[in-house]
């Protein structure tokens, strides 16, 4: 077989903000490193986040760190792991200054300093008043800071491989782990082996499960099928993050900073209904929460088109022209090309919708991939590293708070870069790869290039988002889903047998999408059965059948692996290194 | 929402090197929803999903990406912010000019992606950074606005003539709108350097001044100002 095949240290997979953060600190090492994305880095999903990073700079008001993880802890319902919360909130300023010095264009204070702005869900000193914690750069946050790094990038002349799609894991020959990962060109179609000695997941998230989504096309769970694939384990999938504010029926995003700087939610009677739902936080409670109470006033009859796509709506013209042209330019753009409302004079449709996979592949805090042994215990995948949204590390648990994803993404991008670092200069071999480990890592290729005359992927991917959203959404009960689950695994044996008719090979997006579609599916299936496996409610995970919280049972990491779909749990870390841990509470807003 | 549709007319540019002699137009008569508008990018994927050989490139979907970048009905134009309904039929779409095509509505990017190289698109401040931020004013902040909006979508340079004529010289407006971007943040401190690396008679020189750029930018930005104040400054430092 005559595969081409490159040689590098690491290989990252994935350029949003996570995996250019660990390329840069990879930049510096010497190691040789390349970065991997199946689209031109600044179009990684990162670009469209909004509001802001969340961390303790104290630029508006005395702030702590401490504060945040408090926050953020209470946030994840009490199963985001504590020592990873820690090392995020304490790292945080740090790693924002970082962002500050490579050029990121923060909007400023008077004095100066980086702009804050409150999110939801953010106290001071522990549960007391509205915190202003998160840094901004007007409403885009995530361009800005995806252009920074891939100029950061660009300057310290990273290897990177543009529109080059990974297709799986390619095992190593003596069962010790990979040895590297299958790619292919888009543009030209050929397939290629990269070894490496450590690999990098930073494939982000796979909002394109649900009908309904914030996510961009390519949000697709690719790094989560490759870990499937690979048979490793997959943790809390059953938590996704329904965004209070997507624009009714085109979906596109409205950053909570919205209601940061004053706006808020309103039935069809004008009512502030948040206030009976939350009368502390109001609108600036969870995301979970919020997106709940709007679910339940439009089920009460109170949103605006109870036969149409039903919304609530967000009012911000009594902020002012010059607040909402200075710091929310780019919603008031996405509101007039997409609901045709100019947020000055009239207020936004809106509706919850799927934005973040709180889940995903388990790690520690320094990005290391962890899966189960023979024995159920914990193990280190050695040279396997998951960072961002598609990484479960987990600092969210079962509820992510805003502005601390785009945190995530360059405290853990940063963490994995220099563990990776560390790790090549004492050992990590490269490891070889048999035929049979290439062949089996580039079946799934194969088989669409050559297969003829089956069942269209469109129409799978349509179905599987139509179930996902009717069965697994911000409300979910027991019998629906074990419909949708065995609704799925139908979908599965028809995906086995599903073609594409373009068999050409100069930049094949069917063929990408094609494959992109079996990494949903994967996703799907693993979100549905955690979801009916996990009988309570907690988070973003709301089940009418097992409406409380259930500490007794349930204060713990599901698990899910592919093969049989076999569920299991994993200890929720509650040791952090400088603090006492904080102690499970009724969650109250 | 009802299931009302209606037919739209499209002729939409194909090639694929693997199986086409030569580009051509091909015609499409798709169901849309008539109840309601949507984009353009909607569109594309119910011809694809026709038929599935036509390829673009798509991601965010919103406007923020700079992906779908393409020739709508003579214009240049991200598809998935121009509503179907702002669209005369029959409705014409080509790829962005000025660039080799790749496949289809995909462009091959890279004299584009030169040129924004070339300008060092990142911050150069020799003072070694400070335990916390470098401080900007407000006022110093707001020169960057309608600057680092930029989302790379080439929009712009793909319907300037001096970018078609000379695109190995002329950094065109997105990489020009960048150097300025840079050379007005008050935290970069390598302007001379910046300059000095413009003043030749192609790179800022071969602009015109004929606006296309700002007539297509989908972010309402406006490279022609930002290339008047590098000229501005350039013949200041001349003097």
């Amino acid at each position: 077989m005559s595969l081409p095949t490159y040689e590098f240290d690491a290989v990252i997979i994935g350029a949003g903000g996570a995996g250019m953060r660990a390329a840069l600190a990879l930049a510096q090492s010497g190691y040789k490193t390349a970065l991997v994305s199946k689209v031109f880095p600044t179009r990684s999903h990162t670009v469209s986040a909004q509001g802001g990073i969340t961390c303790a700079v104290g630029n508006t008001h005395e702030d702590d760190w401490r504060w945040h993880m408090y926050d953020t802890v209470k946030g994840s319902d009490y199963i985001g792991d504590q020592a990873s919360i820690e090392y995020m909130c304490k790292t945080g300023p740090e790693c924002v200054y970082e962002l500050e010095h490579m050029g990121l264009p923060f909007s400023r204070l008077d004095n100066g300093k980086i702009y804050q702005r409150p999110f939801g869900g953010q106290s001071k000193n522990f549960g007391g008043e509205q915190a202003a914690r998160t840094c901004a750069a007007a409403d885009r946050t995530g361009h800005a800071l995806l252009h920074t790094l891939y100029q950061q990038n660009l300057q310290a002349k990273t290897h990177v491989f543009s529109e080059w799609y990974a297709i799986d894991l390619v095992k190593a020959s003596d069962d010790s782990g990979f040895a590297g990962v299958m790619v292919m060109s888009i543009e030209t179609g050929e397939l290629a082996f990269m070894s490496a000695r450590a690999i990098i997941f930073a494939t982000g998230g796979a909002g394109r499960i649900f009908q309904s989504t914030t996510n961009a096309h390519i949000n697709t769970g690719d790094g989560v099928g490759m870990i499937a694939r690979a048979g490793l384990v997959l943790q809390d999938m059953e938590m996704w993050q329904f965004h209070p504010t997507g624009i009714a029926g085109a979906g596109c995003l409205v950053t909570e900073g919205c209601r940061g700087e004053g706006g808020y939610l309103i039935n069809k009677d004008g009512e502030r209904f948040m206030e009976r739902y939350a009368p502390h936080a109001k609108d600036l409670a969870s995301r979970d929460v919020v997106a709940r109470a709007m679910a339940l006033e439009m089920r009460a009859g109170n949103g605006f088109a109870p036969n149409g796509i039903d919304h609530v709506k967000l009012k911000l013209d009594h902020l002012g022209a010059d607040i909402i042209k200075s710091r929310l330019p780019g919603i008031r753009e996405l509101s007039m090309t997409f609901a045709g409302v100019d947020p000055i004079y009239e207020p936004i449709p809106v509706v919850p919708t799927c934005h973040y996979m709180m889940g995903g592949i388990p790690t520690n805090v320094h990005g290391q991939v962890i899966t189960k042994d023979t024995n159920n215990q914990d193990k280190i995948v050695d040279g396997l590293y998951a960072a961002g949204e598609c990484a479960c590390v987990s600092v969210h648990g079962a509820n992510r708070l805003g502005g601390n994803s785009l945190l995530d993404l360059v405290v853990f991008g940063r963490a994995s870069g220099l563990h990776v670092q560390e790790q090549l200069n004492s050992y990590l071999p490269r490891k070889n790869a048999s035929e049979a480990d290439l062949e089996a890592a580039m079946s799934r290729h194969q088989r669409w290039m050559t297969d003829k005359n089956g069942e269209h992927v469109s129409d799978i991917r349509a179905e599987m988002q139509k179930i996902m959203q009717s069965d697994f959404g911000v409300f979910r009960t027991g019998e629906f889903m074990e419909e949708g689950v065995e609704k799925l695994k139908t979908l599965v044996e028809r995906m086995k047998h599903a073609t594409i008719d373009d068999h050409s090979k100069v930049f094949n997006t069917s063929l990408v999408e094609a494959m992109e579609a079996e990494n949903l599916l994967v996703t799907a299936m693993a979100t549905a059965v955690s979801a009916l496996h996990r009988t309570e409610s907690r988070g973003a995970h709301s089940r009418e059948d097992f409406p409380k919280r259930d500490d007794e049972n349930w204060l713990v990491h599901s698990t899910y692996q592919q093969e049989n779909h076999v569920m299991g749990t994993r200890e929720v870390n509650r040791a952090p290194k400088f603090i006492e841990p904080f102690e499970p509470k009724e969650r109250v807003y | 929402m009802s299931d009302l549709t209606k037919k739209v007319h499209f002729k939409i540019y194909r090639y694929n090197p693997d199986v086409d002699q030569a580009p051509y137009m091909k015609d499409y008569h798709i169901d849309v929803p008539a109840d309601r508008d949507i984009m353009l990018l909607n569109a594309l994927f119910l011809i694809k999903n026709e038929d599935d050989g036509f390829g673009y490139r798509r991601s965010c979907a919103e406007g923020v990406c700079g992906s779908d970048g393409m020739n709508i009905n003579g214009r240049n134009g991200l598809a998935c912010i121009t509503p179907l309904s702002s669209l005369k039929e029959p409705i014409v779409v080509r790829p962005l000019p000025g660039f080799p095509v790749i496949r289809d509505l995909v462009v091959d990017m890279d004299q584009f992606y030169k040129q924004y190289e070339k300008i060092k698109p990142y911050l150069q401040n020799s003072n070694p950074a400070p335990a916390q931020e470098r401080l900007q004013s407000p006022k110093a902040r707001l020169k960057l606005d309608g600057l680092y909006e930029c989302i790379l979508c080439a929009c712009c340079s793909s319907s300037c003539p001096s970018f078609w004529w000379n695109p190995e010289k002329f950094i065109g407006p997105a990489g020009l709108l960048q150097a300025y971007r840079f050379l007005a943040d008050s935290r970069d401190d390598h302007t001379e350097e910046r300059l000095a690396e413009l003043q030749d008679p192609f790179s800022v020189f071969r602009c015109r001044g004929i606006m296309n750029c700002v007539d297509v930018c989908p972010k309402g930005l406006n490279p022609t100002r930002a290339i008047g104040k590098i000229r501005s400054l350039l013949l200041q430092e001349a003097l």
